[in-house]
């Protein structure tokens, strides 16, 4: 008697429709609604992956179209597994991918936690402190490649203020040993109101009451802390590194801006590299290659963190 | 009725001038870079769209993505431009690959000769294969990099003082590399009216062809060479040689010793604003920006001199310059030679340069009154007897982001020897010349 959906659809359906659907099985039925899903991803991720792998075989260029491209087997990974100079490339991709995830996981709970805590102005100050990540790469890239002008930078001044060392002396962005820490700072400041977003929902799904149950049985500010906070707020923290790692293994746009990968290629991440490889200089079968090794260190490596994820959320 | 009828006839011949060329205009796109002689360019084409019915467009894209944005126009068959000034080290690529017009039947019939053109920009922006009479282009835009300086600082009595008593030289137009880095130098970190002000800026820029542009300023004075042979990519003893070595050393200590502290990116934009905010004494950029820097309120006129690169073991400046050709994939190619023909003309030649532009036709550059017709226009003439080019293969974006990494590697970021950065690269283009079957 009840006016369900269900009841509803089935009114609706013309009778030739319906009679032929009734000769369908239900495996039928769920295979027609999930058809045009499977068909585009076949078609937008899957047959792109296996023509890519076909391609990385090959010496194929994509501004040569009037050559014919030639098997070359496994040639381009041997080159590219064997160049120290992308070696270097996954190095300061490592330095980068390390270096954001544990500032950006530090400082993004130590937010949280404080913005947590009940206070006057508590939702200005989230406000506030998302701004970073409502910005465009682009805008972030040009911005601080202005704070950090040796000489007219904002940034230098005030650690000119702090050190009284000459604002001009040091060099953030054209300096071997500072550039790897100067996009370190800026996707850190970009991107740590990110994490910090995901850890205050962490934060605010944990019951009250555990914590009352925990004052009642005399429990310390800090033994809570180690008991109940980190270890709830923990899946959603390694969600928060996922995310941030996965993001920035591809980290392209806020790099390009503010260094180009230098100097030098101290900053050439590999997607820098790959871009160069693909794109500037044509080789396609050698970037096709590229792209394999590091579609496959990045999906093993995710694999791994989320099989260790769902165990942390089984406990 | 006599009245009728000679309205009817007017009519009719106003219909007969005026229909075949609305039915023959079609909206021509030329695509180039954007900077000042753009700009000329869009002035001098408003007399072909008067002249010919037809119109025209232009796209032009900010030099850092030129090459992506037209290379990925023309790989991919693209009819966004029906024109294209395109970088000289484009005419292998674009010949090979099928992206221009080749002109030569097209300019026997109208009667364009290259005979007319400064050999040198002949040889660099319309031949391919290099020196054979093949010819994917009409020389457009003279170009090469020269040297700027601050021709007020340079007068002034006390700077020169200090200058003699400094080095015991006179302070004048460098006429060598070793003097121009002993001025720049001197310059640096100098207090100037009040303000510090640097040497010079130079070509540092990563990312596209900045530091190869400004390195080979250097290396081609010394005698760099990109093979023993010219066509045999024969490049040990080459581009490793002792001059070329002692080039490379020596940019990295202009840089080091030189510049304005954070120029480690910096490409034509940088030293043009590093020479109008009055930071350095010197900078190096193209000659198509010195109209602009003569003219410029604060830093031009009479506080701004010229010179061309200095030699130092020869003369030798690096090319810039371009070439117009028609490209493949337009459909329009017919209005597109039109420009062409129109462009080839002295005349428009002659008013080419008046604007702006830098023409590249000898009844121009060969006018008795060409050298005093700007600050700038001796300077030129001298510079393109001596203009050398980057590899024009069609693997060059290779080959150049090679040079680019390897170049910057060592006089920015520091790592190994001169002797190690040119070796390395040797490899780099060795690789590449061996995947194109060329070695």
């Amino acid at each position: 008697m009840t006016d369900t959906i269900a009841n509803r659809a089935a009114k609706a359906t013309p009778q030739r429709v319906a009679r032929k659907i009734k000769g369908l099985s239900d495996r039928a039925i769920a295979w027609i609604f999930v058809a045009p899903t499977i068909f585009l991803l076949l078609a937008i991720n899957i047959f792109p992956l296996i023509w890519t792998i076909q391609l990385s075989f090959t010496n194929y260029r994509a501004n040569r179209l009037n050559r014919e491209p030639e098997f070359i087997g496994l040639r381009n990974y041997e080159r590219i597994l064997t160049d120290s100079d992308i070696w270097l490339n996954m190095q300061a991709t490592a330095h980068f991918l390390f270096w954001t995830i544990a500032l950006q996981v530090l400082i993004g709970f130590t937010l949280a936690w404080l913005i947590n805590k009940k206070f006057k102005g508590n939702d200005l100050w989230t406000t506030i402190i998302v701004l970073p990540m409502m910005l465009s790469p682009a805008v972030v890239g040009n911005f601080w490649k202005f704070l950090y002008q040796p000489q007219i930078g904002l940034f230098n001044y005030i650690v000119a203020f702090f050190t009284g060392k000459d604002p001009s002396s040091f060099e953030m962005l054209g300096s071997v040993q500072l550039a790897p820490w100067s996009i370190v700072i800026v996707d850190t400041w970009m991107w740590t109101p990110f994490v910090m977003l995901i850890c205050l929902a962490g934060l605010r799904s944990i019951p009250d009451y555990i914590y009352e149950a925990a004052e009642v049985d005399r429990a310390s500010k800090l033994r809570q802390f180690f008991t109940i906070t980190i270890p709830m707020v923990l899946p959603f923290l390694m969600l928060a590194v996922l995310f941030r790692g996965i993001e920035n293994f591809k980290m392209f746009d806020l790099v390009v801006q503010l260094t180009g990968g230098g100097p030098g290629s101290t900053t050439e991440l590999t997607s820098i590299n790959l871009k160069r490889e693909a794109f500037e200089k044509w080789r396609t079968g050698y970037a096709s290659a590229y792209a394999i090794i590091l579609f496959v260190t990045v999906f093993g490596l995710a694999s791994i963190y989320v099989k260790a994820l769902n165990k942390v959320k089984e406990r | 009725m006599k009245k009728m009828t000679s309205a009817a006839v007017g009519a009719a011949l106003m219909t007969s001038v005026s229909v075949p060329t609305l039915a023959m205009a079609d909206d021509l796109t030329l695509c180039w870079a954007a900077w000042d002689p753009a700009n000329a360019l869009v002035e001098l084409s408003k007399e072909f769209e008067a002249q010919s019915g037809h119109t025209m467009n232009f796209e032009f894209i900010p030099w850092p993505n030129f090459a992506d944005r037209m290379l990925n126009e023309l790989n991919s068959g693209g009819k966004l431009c029906d024109l294209l000034i395109g970088d000289s080290q484009w005419i292998g690529g674009g010949a090979e690959n099928g992206h221009y017009v080749k002109l030569n039947d097209f300019f026997d019939a109208e009667g364009i000769s290259m005979d007319d053109f400064a050999p040198a920009t002949v040889y660099a922006y319309s031949t391919w294969p290099k020196g054979t009479p093949n010819y994917y282009a009409l020389p457009a835009m003279g170009d090469a990099n020269g040297w700027f300086y601050r021709a007020d600082w340079f007068a002034d009595a006390d700077i020169q003082a200090a200058y003699k008593e400094a080095t015991g030289e006179d302070l004048r137009e460098p006429q060598s590399q070793r003097e121009m880095l002993q001025i720049a130098q001197f310059f640096q970190g100098r207090e100037i009216d009040g303000k510090t002000v640097y040497g010079a800026s130079i070509f540092t820029e990563r990312g596209s062809e900045g530091i190869t542009m400004g390195v080979t300023s250097a290396l081609y004075p010394w005698g760099f060479k990109y093979e023993n042979t010219p066509g045999s990519y024969d490049m040990e003893g080459a581009v490793n040689s002792a001059e070329a070595v002692e080039a490379l050393e020596f940019y990295k200590e202009f840089y080091e010793t030189a510049t304005p502290p954070g120029y480690t990116n910096s490409y034509m934009g940088e030293s043009l604003d590093a020479f109008k905010s009055g930071q350095v004494a010197m900078a190096m950029n193209w000659f198509a920006f010195f109209p602009g820097l003569y003219a410029d309120p604060d830093t031009g006129g009479d506080k701004i001199d010229f010179f061309v690169n200095p030699p130092q073991n020869q003369a030798g400046s690096t090319l810039g310059g371009q070439g117009i050709s028609v490209v493949a994939y337009s459909d329009k190619q017919d209005a597109a030679l039109e420009y062409i023909k129109w462009f080839a003309n002295p005349e428009v030649q002659a008013k080419w340069w008046e604007l702006g532009g830098y023409s590249a036709h000898n009844a121009v550059l060969n006018d008795p009154g060409f050298k005093d017709s700007a600050p700038f226009a001796g300077d030129f003439l001298e510079a393109m007897n001596d203009v050398q080019d980057f590899w024009q293969e069609p693997t060059y974006a290779e080959l150049l982001l090679a040079m680019q990494k390897r170049i910057h590697d060592y006089v920015v970021a520091d790592q190994g020897t001169a002797q190690e950065a040119l070796d390395k690269l040797i490899e780099d283009w060795t690789e590449v010349f061996e995947d194109e079957g060329k070695l």
